[in-house]
């Protein structure tokens, strides 16, 4: 376990009012928030902030969500929200706050599963599990360019890629249920060969997704020759 | 409660029916499923490879085989679970061994321990926290033997504390002077994880 810096000691404990800056649809189903807190401080790639609604009567629900800015943006705190039919935050996200709404938040949590500039890193993501993902991997693109890092990222379909526009060289994009005919990518799950084109020999790899996803491909990065003590993951239940 | 702020056009369409939401922690919501949170890579630990040790500060260090363990007397133990990561399960029940047996075979001479677990995972605790009843060493779940995503063949159950005090694929308690943070602990979340006090992080 690494020692922690000032700034992970720094408390990020109090629930603070956060107001939406902008709102910008990823993909059908999910929306990433540019929020800007009163106190900002910056996060790790990878840690999460928790956001909480409060009721008229007193009724709250609360969730967390991954950051998926790099934390050089300053005063700002991106936040990727998959929509769940049966959630309560999510949906609340989604079909009501606007831009210029306010949002109670506290942040960022965590210290496990984040980048704090190992090399070579690599990043599996299944559907919203890219969201600490791409923290990781904007943050690298503005500080350590020349660091090897790549992701292997697992969508449903072309138009449920997140952040499509920002995937280069160093994104492996495998689509499962459809593909364009244009599509000149991998398609099907993710499997040996792929996890073969986008393994390295030596450093960590960040893997997060559902359960499922996750195990299966925990299961190929050690097939592959990852000790397990070369894999994080982060795990998505079934929140909203 | 959160000092007067209310979410323009927030309702709570989740909210848990009138007869349960005492049984609720603030902040947490009814699951039915049981959710896997895990750090890394589900271990794989046969029960001819398991075994379960007290060691540290006390006065007899013991340690049980998968075969021993089992002539140990068992309970059954119907509990409500609490994850830090918000969800809860009511009415679920657990079958394995309470500390309390297994504590008092080895006599502690200290008042802490650290639970530690075949992958590596830690999770610190006090020794009251693990006694009168409290704590078990449990092999099954809703009268199954506890599946190895959740923690099988044992894992440690605290079910008064957030759920990652219930360390999976249980290898030992290492009972010593002074409370350590274990993994979570030292990544963040809080040293003692009491669910009704909302004690989800360090600055709670």
């Amino acid at each position: 376990m690494s020692a922690l810096t000032a700034v992970e000691q720094r408390a990020p404990g109090g629930w603070q009012i956060a107001t939406v800056e902008a709102i910008r649809v990823e993909t059908p189903r999910v929306k990433s928030y540019r929020l800007r807190p009163p106190l900002w401080m910056p996060h790790l790639p990878g840690q999460h902030y928790e956001v909480r609604l409060t009721a008229p009567d007193g009724y709250t629900a609360q969730r967390s969500y991954s950051v998926a800015s790099s934390p050089l943006e300053e005063g700002v705190v991106e936040l990727t929200v998959d929509r769940l039919d049966d959630g309560e935050v999510s949906t609340y996200f989604h079909d009501v706050l606007v831009e210029g709404d306010q949002v109670e938040v506290r942040g960022p949590f965590a210290s496990y599963f984040v980048w704090r500039g190992e090399s070579p890193t690599l990043l599996v993501g299944g559907g919203s599990g890219v969201v600490p993902l791409m923290s990781m991997l904007r943050h690298r693109r503005l500080t350590a360019l020349e660091l090897p890092m790549r992701l292997l990222y697992s969508a449903r379909s072309a138009e449920d890629v997140i952040y499509a526009d920002e995937l280069g060289a160093d994104a492996v994009v495998t689509l499962t249920r459809s593909a364009p005919p244009d599509w000149n990518g991998p398609t099907g799950r993710i499997d040996a060969e792929l996890v073969a084109r986008v393994a390295y020999d030596s450093g960590p790899a960040f893997v997060c997704g559902t359960d499922p996803f996750v195990e299966a491909a925990t299961a190929l990065l050690l097939a592959a020759g990852y000790s397990p003590e070369r894999v994080r993951t982060e795990r998505f239940g079934p929140t909203g | 409660m959160s000092g007067g702020f209310v979410s323009r056009g927030f309702g709570g369409k989740r909210r848990a029916p009138d007869d349960l939401r005492d049984r609720l922690p603030p902040g947490q919501y009814l699951e039915g499923g049981f959710p896997v949170l895990t750090a890394g890579p589900t271990p794989t630990v046969e029960t001819a490879d398991w075994s379960f040790r007290i060691d540290g500060m006390v006065a007899n260090p013991t340690e049980w085989n998968w075969q021993q363990f089992n002539a140990l007397p068992a309970e059954e133990i119907p509990c409500d679970i609490h994850c830090v990561t918000k969800w809860s399960k009511l009415d679920t029940s657990f079958r394995g061994v309470s500390l309390d047996t297994l504590l008092e075979a080895v006599e502690p001479l200290d008042a802490f321990a650290m639970a530690h677990s075949y992958g590596g995972y830690t999770t610190n605790h006090s020794l009251e926290d693990l006694s009168d009843g409290r704590a078990w060493i449990v092999t099954e779940h809703e009268g199954e033997p506890l599946p190895r995503e959740h923690g099988g063949p044992a894992r440690l159950l605290v079910p008064h504390l957030y759920f990652w005090k219930s360390a999976k694929w249980i290898a030992g308690l290492r009972v010593s002077d002074h409370d350590e943070p274990g993994f979570w602990e030292a990544n963040g979340y809080h040293r003692r994880g009491d669910p009704w006090q909302e004690q989800r992080y360090w600055t709670d």
